[in-house]
């Protein structure tokens, strides 16, 4: 998929997706070993992206299994399709016993769900498990055999084995620790915060119609909130907010007044903006 | 290839004994990740490693530290090594200034090998990041350098070109700050590698490391340990929130109901075929925490204040009274507490009224206080947790508040965070204190999880 880690990089970004160090080796390590890939980090650095950016520049598929409280076997895996095999039940009236029971447990009317899909494909395929926290603990033991080996069981049917591994790549926001033999199977990514210098060159690649002078001032502020200790530290997604924000309003240097009449788009708690005010000087809001 | 290997056991080995769970396939994963990367680029390899060997985000910080160790940056001294401090400092300022990474970690080693060695017998000699530290003074250099950033008239890294006017340019002596912390950081690191390569690397990587902050024992640790310690307590909690819904669901259904049975029975002529379970009814249970804030072990004390804090949600009623030798209570505070957990301890201080006539801890006036004022808050569903070393100060330990206290609750646990062969030395009551009630050793953060975890009540 990938001949290097520089390749990883410069083609990410060619889709849109500016990777750190760390990103573009594991994404290069997960291709070539074969494995899962395991994302985790606060919420807003850009995990969904990942994947998304991935199958753009591999040119494969998105299959996405977005995970939920009480998500099941039945909208993970597969289904049999009860109404239709009712109907060929009743279409067939004069058919004996044997060939009905061996017919309606076919092909025809199993209803693929996501992990069923990308395993089955023929074309390369891009799994994106997203919020993998999400999901309840039994989840987690359907989704081993399928990360390990890549193949799932179907009882009527027998084992359905990946002709073409699909590059698997699970999200969590660290909402409930997932068990050690899910992570153990998985290759694991941190995404934190990024560096100043890689936030800045996203800054300018999503908000291009900003100041140079502006975006550095924006990044800096977003790294000192940061280091604050709040509830809910910015991150990337709010840092773009914030220079779309600047931009939409005219402001072209980062006084006071305009700080402080749009922190709130870079803070979402009441106690944070207030703390960050105290902190920053701004005089109170 | 043999010897790569064998630096890979060896930096698995040192990460195994430092608590991080890694299986042989991983190992080999490890291996694998090696072979596709190559040995060139340092820093790639590094999080190749990482990528493979670790499990989640804590355990980055002790990785990154045994890394350097078993692939250091290069062998021996620099080159150009000048034992000059004036020289050195001044070379510093202009990193720092201009936030030159490289540059940094250059000076960092020569700051260690001009600065840093001590003693001269093979044997016992070694470098110091202490001494590097001690002698070179990095910290003094922030209004050096923020002189010479607002001369630029940038900040150096990108130049905003709108001199001191522009809102960004407050948060400089932060930044500096920062940086200054991680030239110390490379310091250290460096220090350890030169000792690492005169006493071997092995014995390094276990003792000289820093371990992952759930392992930090709670009456050593430093005050940038105690704050990291505090930013674990939000996933610490989802983790034994997981761990105590699946001991409920467990204990959902309980023992035979003897009387159902017996009446479900008669229809099958009175032979019980089907015995029926007692169902639990759901109930949540009380909480209530006695913390000694005093300076001795309040690390530990708002630890867990804040952990309880953040189960919250699993008990009916949370109440904390926290104590030097008077009691006072506390739950209205540590509710603000989530919004700035670092400045707890010390609004805990200013704001009850903890001490009377002097200020070292007394614990049977205390808890003789607190079985006479709040008495009825411990009632047959609450579980009570002591904390605290049990140093009374040679005053009287007070145990029939203790009995009383325990005869009135549900149970009562203590938390000791000294370890065990230090009960009942010196001042202590702890062998007194436990006769009476639970007593358990709860050095650090991991104790203390796997404590929570198995003494909560359900």
């Amino acid at each position: 998929m990938f001949t290097s880690v520089d390749d990883v990089s410069v083609r990410l970004a060619e889709a849109g997706y500016l990777a750190s160090p760390a990103v573009a080796t594991t994404v290069f390590l997960a291709a070539r070993l074969g494995k899962p890939l395991l994302v985790e980090g606060p919420a807003g650095v850009g995990k969904t992206e990942l994947a998304k950016a991935v199958a753009q520049v591999a040119g494969a598929r998105l299959v996405r299994l977005q995970c939920y409280e009480g998500v099941d076997e039945s909208r993970a895996l597969y289904e049999w399709n009860h109404a239709k095999q009712l109907l060929r039940i009743s279409a067939g009236r004069d058919e004996s016993w044997d060939e009905t029971r061996t017919d309606i447990f076919s092909e025809e009317f199993l209803l693929p769900r996501p992990l069923l899909t990308a395993i089955r494909g023929d074309e390369p395929t891009v799994l994106l498990i997203d919020e993998t926290d999400k999901a309840d603990v039994e989840m987690e033991g359907l989704l081993l055999e399928v990360l390990s080996d890549f193949q799932i069981t179907v009882p009527e049917l027998g084992t359905v084995t990946a002709t073409r591994r699909p590059f698997v790549v699970l999200t969590s926001n660290a909402g409930r620790e997932l068990s050690e033999a899910l992570r153990r199977r998985c290759l694991f990514l941190h995404i934190g915060f990024p560096e100043e210098e890689l936030e800045r060159r996203i800054v300018r690649l999503k908000v291009p119609g900003l100041g140079a002078a502006l975006t550095e001032s924006v990044v800096r502020v977003a790294g000192a909130l940061r280091a604050m200790d709040l509830r809910k530290a910015p991150s990337v997604a709010e840092t773009v907010d914030w220079a779309r924000t600047l931009l939409a309003l005219g402001a072209d240097t980062l006084a006071e007044s305009v700080v402080r009449d749009t922190l709130g788009v870079i803070l979402k708690h009441q106690d944070d903006i207030q703390k960050a005010a105290a902190k920053l000087d701004l005089d109170a809001l | 290839m043999t010897a790569v290997a064998d630096r890979i056991t060896g930096l698995v080995g040192a990460l195994r004994a430092h608590g991080v769970r890694i299986g042989t396939g991983e190992t080999v994963d490890a291996a694998r990740a090696v072979a596709a990367l190559g040995l060139a680029d340092r820093e790639l390899l590094r999080e190749g490693l990482a990528a493979t060997l670790l499990h989640g985000p804590g355990q980055r910080a002790l990785f990154d530290s045994v890394f350097d160790l078993y692939f250091p940056r290069g062998v021996g001294g620099p080159r150009s090594a000048s034992g000059d401090r004036d020289d050195l400092r001044d070379r510093l300022a202009g990193a720092l200034a201009a936030d030159d990474r490289a540059l940094l970690a250059r000076l960092a080693a020569e700051a260690v090998d001009g600065l840093g060695g001590y003693g001269s017998s093979p044997g016992s000699d070694g470098w110091s990041a202490y001494q590097t530290l001690d002698r070179l003074r990095p910290q003094t250099l922030l209004a050096r350098v923020r002189a010479d950033i607002r001369g630029q008239g940038g900040n150096g890294t990108g130049g905003n070109g709108t001199g001191g006017a522009d809102f960004a340019d407050r948060l400089l002596d932060d930044e500096i700050r920062r940086r200054i912390e991680e030239f110390r950081r490379m310091v250290g690191a460096e220090a350890r590698r030169r000792v690492a390569e005169r006493r071997g690397r092995d014995e390094i990587a276990r003792r000289g490391v820093r371990p992952t902050a759930d392992r930090v024992d709670f009456l050593y640790a430093g005050r940038d340990q105690l704050a990291e310690l505090r930013r674990t307590v939000q996933p610490l909690a989802r983790k034994l929130a997981t761990r105590l819904a699946a001991r409920r669901r467990r204990a959902a259904r309980g023992t035979i109901d003897l009387r159902r049975t017996l009446r479900s029975s008669l229809s099958t002529g009175g032979v019980p075929m089907r015995p029926v379970l007692r169902r639990r009814r759901p109930v949540r249970p009380e909480l209530v925490l006695l913390c000694d804030v005093s300076g001795s072990v309040s690390g530990f004390s708002d630890f867990t204040m804040l952990l309880v804090q953040a189960l919250h949600e699993e008990f009916t009623k949370v109440r904390v009274f926290a104590f030097v030798n008077r009691l006072d209570e506390v739950t209205g505070l540590l509710d603000h507490g989530r919004a700035d957990p670092d400045g707890l301890g010390a609004r805990i201080r200013a704001e009850a009224t903890l001490t009377g006539w002097h200020g070292s801890s007394d614990y049977g006036m205390a808890l003789g206080e607190f079985a006479e004022r709040y008495g009825g808050a411990v009632g047959p569903r609450t579980t009570v947790f002591v904390l605290g070393d049990a140093r009374t100060n040679m005053s009287d330990p007070n145990l029939p508040a203790v009995r009383d206290i325990a005869r009135r609750a549900r149970r009562v646990h203590w938390l000791n965070p000294e370890p065990r062969d230090r009960w009942g030395t010196g001042d202590s009551a702890a062998p007194a204190y436990a006769g009476l009630v639970e007593m358990h050793e709860c050095r650090t953060a991991r104790q203390l999880g796997a404590l929570i975890a198995r003494l909560l009540p359900v």
